[in-house]
């Protein structure tokens, strides 16, 4: 079984366990990994579970929508690799990925 | 763009030839733009012109509400139901009213409010589809129920689409971004603590005035930049500015509304003009948000378009006002209702961030946003045509019951507390949502250190609005807490 790390802006670090199928949000939430909010519950609609997905990575997550892009550009700590992280769906490929949090989930 | 010609646009065609005469003597004044004509002249030149124009042709009424008790929802045929009124929530008549439609008819039409014909949406999930597809319902030109008053047609970012959205909203984000947010928690803290510790124990004082809005109007003017001592001008600006009666069905006059328009555009002009001149001395900007405006390269020209100058400080000044100052009272209301979450909170203060989204939703301090259909739509067994005003009603999702369990309670601890609509959701999420929540959990957290009971010790006095749900005045009694 696989697994994610999550950085949170502060440093700590979080490895959870890939549940292939689900978002990448849900398996934050699922574990409990601080600072994602998930406002909207995974409809790509509040910015809340904003990740920096680590640069090595991003031929793995997938593509990125006009809609997520417009929720991303709303976010002040917009990165190059910034994704909403319920529009990730995990698979085991991803073992090992890193992906950082920003700040402030706006 | 100028501020006269919609009205202008509208009038000619009907006015007498005296009055055409006078639009042709203000026309060229006008075309040569705002950098001949002040705002706020233009602004009074607009007053007039609405005031002659309203003695000598039938202009759109401006509909005249006189409270009167709503009757019990239940003995109304549905198609009667009507949510616009400004009296819903201040009566006290909003939950049975909504709860109806939710359960029979929660994608609702109806076809002769003062407001003109409207959809309204009730349900949770119906109001969060609608609010993600800005391709299907647009937030133009207005995201009140009704227009605004003729001849002051601002323009701001909120009722915008994207792409043009997007830039203003661009240009202006960094207002509240974690940078600044930072910085502002330290000041927040020392006003909330000089308001409070400045406050009465023992006798009945107004909650509204000497918190709420002494708050709300100190953060005000650091947002703006504005001057400290004239901090209360902005509250009252704002109040005005969310008035318009034939706008929110408000107690405001359209010479109250001109006059403070006016008045406002003259000191917010000067304020800009200030700023750009530091910034041409080589002064470094600030944060604020009119140094924000100024060093973007779409919004720096912003101050010769003068209908999205004014539009875009109303934007921020209503915005930043009515909600949060609702919210910090409201929160006084709730935990007065609900005294074991009173009990709960002083045990345990980690709630406090919890609460806040809590408060949010329970108080939802505007109650909607409208939208228009851009095409036919199908929503829950309905057809919405395509020019139809759609308004999805915030105050009623947060209460559904399909989404929200036991909604009509107000827990502090609640699972998902976050899982509210109060901010929106979509491209127009609330901009200033992590602002307000770090104001109300400042308070709360400062409130705790220093009170060991908050009372209400009268009914609370509500506004007369269908947008925005706020008090006027809560009277309290505060213990101070032994030390």
């Amino acid at each position: 079984m696989g697994s994610i790390t999550f950085i949170e802006h502060s440093g700590d670090q979080h490895a959870v366990e890939i549940e292939e199928g689900k978002s990448l949000m849900q398996i934050a939430m699922d574990n409990g990994v601080p600072g994602v909010d998930a406002d909207c519950g995974g409809e790509c609609a509040c910015g809340t579970c904003h990740v920096i997905v680590d640069a090595n990575w991003t031929s793995k997550t997938g593509n990125v929508t006009e809609e997520e892009t417009l929720m991303l550009d709303m976010t002040p700590e917009k990165a190059d690799t910034s994704r909403l992280s319920c529009q990730i769906t995990t698979t085991e490929a991803m073992d090992g990925m890193v992906v950082r949090l920003p700040e402030f989930q706006m | 763009m100028n501020i006269l010609s919609p009205a202008i646009e509208k009038g000619t065609e009907l006015l007498s030839p005296a009055l055409e005469k006078g639009a042709e003597i203000l026309s060229p004044a006008i075309e040569k733009g705002a950098a001949l004509v002040p705002i706020h002249l233009q602004i009074k030149g607009a007053h007039v012109f609405q005031k002659v124009k309203k003695t000598i042709i039938k202009g759109k009424p401006i509909p005249v509400f006189i409270e009167t008790p709503l009757p019990d929802v239940e003995t109304l045929a549905i198609e009667d139901i009507d949510v616009s009124s400004p009296f819903l929530y201040k009566q006290n008549r909003w939950q049975s009213y909504f709860k109806r439609l939710r359960d029979e008819c929660p994608v609702h039409y109806q076809k002769s409010s003062p407001f003109g014909p409207f959809w309204s949406v009730t349900r949770y999930e119906d109001i969060m589809f609608v609010d993600k597809h800005h391709d299907l319902f647009s937030a133009e030109p207005i995201i009140s129920l009704g227009g605004r008053p003729d001849g002051l047609a601002i323009e701001t970012f909120i009722a915008m689409d994207p792409p043009k959205h997007d830039l203003q909203r661009q240009a202006v984000q960094d207002v509240v971004a974690p940078k600044n947010l930072k910085e502002m928690e330290s000041l927040i803290r020392s006003r909330a603590e000089d308001v409070l510790d400045n406050l009465p124990t023992d006798v009945p004082f107004d909650w509204v005035q000497n918190v709420s809005i002494e708050l709300t109007s100190r953060m005000l003017a650091t947002l703006f930049n504005f001057p400290y001592e004239e901090r209360h001008k902005l509250a009252y600006w704002s109040d005005v500015a969310a008035s318009s009666p034939e706008t929110t069905g408000g107690t405001g006059s359209t010479d109250e509304i001109f006059t403070v328009a006016a008045t406002a555009a003259k000191k917010f002009s000067e304020l800009w003009r200030t700023r750009e001149a530091e910034k041409a001395a080589g002064k470094e900007l600030g944060f604020d948000l009119i140094s924000l405006l100024l060093s973007n390269e779409n919004t720096k020209d912003m101050i010769d378009r003068p209908m999205e100058f004014m539009g875009n400080i109303a934007l921020l000044l209503v915005g930043g006002n009515d909600t949060t100052r609702n919210s910090m009272t409201s929160g006084i209301h709730a935990l007065n209702q609900f005294p074991d979450e009173f009990i709960k909170l002083k045990d345990n203060p980690s709630l406090i961030p919890n609460m806040v989204s809590e408060i949010i939703r329970w108080q939802t301090p505007l109650a909607y946003m409208r939208r228009v259909a851009k095409e036919d739509v199908e929503l829950n067994g309905q057809t919405i045509k395509k020019g139809d005003k759609v308004v999805m009603w915030y105050a009623s999702g947060n209460r559904d019951e399909r989404a929200i369990d036991q909604p009509d309670q107000f827990m502090i601890d609640r699972k998902n507390a976050r899982k509210h609509l109060s901010f929106g959701f979509g491209v127009h999420r609330c901009m200033g949502n992590r602002l307000a929540e770090m104001q109300l959990r400042i308070l709360w957290e400062e409130l705790l250190k220093r009170f060991e009971n908050i009372e209400v010790v009268d009914d609370p006095q509500y506004v007369q609005s269908n947008f925005v749900r706020g008090y006027t005045q809560l009277m309290v009694k505060l213990t101070a807490k032994k030390s």
